[in-house]
């Protein structure tokens, strides 16, 4: 047998860590290289297409229906049940076929991970609102209102990119606690509705929903009043920021540490 | 060179690994043998930075693992061949760690080729691949970085008797080109024809390590079949030498080297027609060193 010379030894003076770049590219391509996270994906895209169209049609008894911020708003409804899924499943898919013995041995920083995957969920998010802001001035462009364009789309547009980022996050906290997909995504869904049955029975809750309760913090940014449901524009009083300061912090900031303090601490299994 | 100090893991009551400590060094293969819930695998976690110790360490080249930059162009790991996305290609699984490390996409292609993993296979979803595939996908998966050092747990297991001699090849070479390889197995048979060192662990603790002849001087000899063209002749020889022996089929099974029977058997002039060393010695040693754990494993496995 010819001898072989050592080849192999172990030595990282030359290595760099992976850039975090690099691990951003990695989660988004998670998401679109199965099935499931590629059907998420398309059905995020294409229902934002539809409702966009469905709303055209709906309104050709009255055509000045058809502004951009119109067809902008339609998009937030299922947007933000949608979001908040793939959030929750960039996270739980690792854990539910135990990918992250692979992954934390390639990046053993799982804040890093955590923080790649949820800057992957934020960019496929601002992907979106770019489609949903396309079809809509599209759709107001050849929708024959008036005043098709008489609001301010930069800051409704903001704001509709604020509820975008806000639902992604909150799927990522919530899949970071649960660490569990049907769990995560059930108990995302299931929340709102106690809180909503509790607010009925209870006043002193109810009362102070606009705090508490982050669909009707957010409603604002979606163009209407909390109280009243009249249509509402332009910027947000210093309360109702106040307001979505408090439901950010109670359904997304609290959740996130718990949830990032558990995979931390988690061992792999 | 793989260095495990002192390590202890507990769980709330339950120690799961208790003060262990070993090395496995460049240029060989080195075997953790021990049955399911010995502590194998919770020792391989540690040292691949998933889990932490309670105690003492477990460090590859004199670092932790979660201080090696880029561990993937370093360390090899696979931990579960079974731990993989299935509704992913083989392929993509390859691609999606290459990308991690920085490899170009023609790697990939290499390592499917290594292992044999053929292009129909590689582009068929994990869910698909029987066990063994997996193993193979996993040590694809363990080698793309080009590593150093090979951590792998089970990999023979749901390999077919090629397979095993396959992996034995493959890691023969890579230690010999100065690589360092750690290996778990509940098997005995396939350590023995994998690795070079052994390191035995029940119940959590070290029970033995060392060469395969080391821990069979450990055991303390084993016997040899010696069968000859004349039993009667022979019976009289092996009373005549003292050597303790019993019937063996056509032969007989003597407590002694077989150097010691091939002598007397000259001695005394009597031809023989077979003289082996008798297997079972290492498997004996196994079962004994571990036997204290074996009921308790059952329940453990019950847990997990």
């Amino acid at each position: 047998m010819s001898a072989v010379a050592p080849s192999r030894t172990f030595d990282v003076s030359g290595t760099s860590k992976v850039p975090f770049s690099r691990l951003v590219s990695v989660e988004m391509r998670k998401m679109a290289d199965t099935r499931a996270g590629l059907w998420l994906l398309s059905i995020i895209g294409l229902i934002t297409i539809a409702v966009i169209v469905i709303f055209f049609f709906v309104t050709s008894g009255n055509a000045d229906d058809r502004t951009f911020i119109n067809f902008l708003n339609i998009t937030s409804t299922p947007l933000g049940f949608l979001l908040p899924v793939l959030g929750i499943l960039l996270v739980t898919g690792e854990w539910g076929q135990r990918t992250t013995l692979t992954t934390f041995a390639l990046e053993p920083s799982r804040m890093k991970v955590i923080a790649a995957k949820t800057v992957a969920a934020l960019v496929y998010g601002v992907a979106t609102l770019l489609l949903a802001v396309l079809v809509a001035a599209v759709a107001a462009s050849i929708g024959g209102a008036t005043d098709a364009w008489g609001g301010d789309e930069i800051v409704e547009s903001a704001k509709m990119l604020l509820v975008i980022v806000m639902s992604i996050l909150q799927g990522v906290a919530f899949g970071l606690v649960v660490l569990n997909s049907a769990g995560a995504i059930v108990l995302f869904f299931v929340l709102p509705i106690a809180f909503n049955l509790v607010a009925n029975l209870w006043g002193w809750l109810n009362e102070r929903a606009m705090w508490l309760d982050l669909a009707t913090a957010q409603t604002p940014l979606l163009g209407m009043d909390p109280a009243t449901g009249m249509p509402l524009s332009g910027n947000l009083t210093g309360e109702q920021w106040l307001n979505l300061a408090s439901v950010t912090a109670l359904w997304i900031v609290v959740p996130f540490v718990i949830g990032l303090v558990r995979v931390q601490r988690a061992e792999m299994k | 060179m793989i260095s495990v100090q002192g390590l202890t893991k507990t769980y709330g009551g339950f120690t799961a690994v208790d003060d262990v400590s070993f090395t496995a060094e460049p240029g060989r293969v080195t075997g953790f043998l021990g049955p399911n819930g010995a502590g194998k695998t919770t020792t391989m976690r540690v040292l691949t930075g998933l889990t932490t110790a309670s105690r003492g360490t477990a460090t590859i080249g004199g670092m932790r693992y979660s201080d090696i930059p880029n561990p993937g162009l370093h360390v090899g790991v696979l931990l579960d061949a079974s731990a993989q996305h299935a509704g992913r290609t083989g392929r993509e699984v390859l691609t999606l760690s290459a990308k991690v490390m920085g490899l170009p996409a023609r790697r990939v292609d290499e390592m499917l080729e290594l292992v044999s993993l053929t292009g129909s296979e590689s582009k068929r979803r994990v869910r698909n691949y029987s066990l063994g595939m997996r193993q193979r996908l996993g040590i694809a998966n363990a080698l793309l970085g080009d590593p150093s050092v090979l951590v792998l747990d089970e990999p023979a297991n749901g390999l077919d008797p090629a397979g095993i001699h396959w992996m034995r090849g493959l890691l023969k070479t890579f230690a010999d080109q100065g690589g360092t390889v750690l290996l778990s197995s509940h098997l005995l048979h396939e350590v023995e024809i994998i690795a070079d060192e052994m390191v035995m662990i029940g119940n959590g603790r070290i029970v033995a390590q060392g060469t395969k002849q080391d821990m069979l001087a450990q055991a303390g000899g084993h016997g040899c079949f010696v069968t000859a063209e004349d039993g009667a002749q022979l019976r009289r020889a092996l009373d005549g030498s003292g050597l303790a022996y019993a019937q063996a089929g056509e032969g007989f099974r003597v407590e002694a080297q077989p150097v010691q029977v091939g002598r007397l058997a000259v001695q005394a002039g009597i031809v023989l027609m077979d003289l082996r060393a008798a297997d079972g010695g290492l498997e004996r040693l196994f079962l004994e060193l571990t036997a204290p754990t074996q009921r308790e494993q059952l329940t453990e496995g019950a847990q997990a």
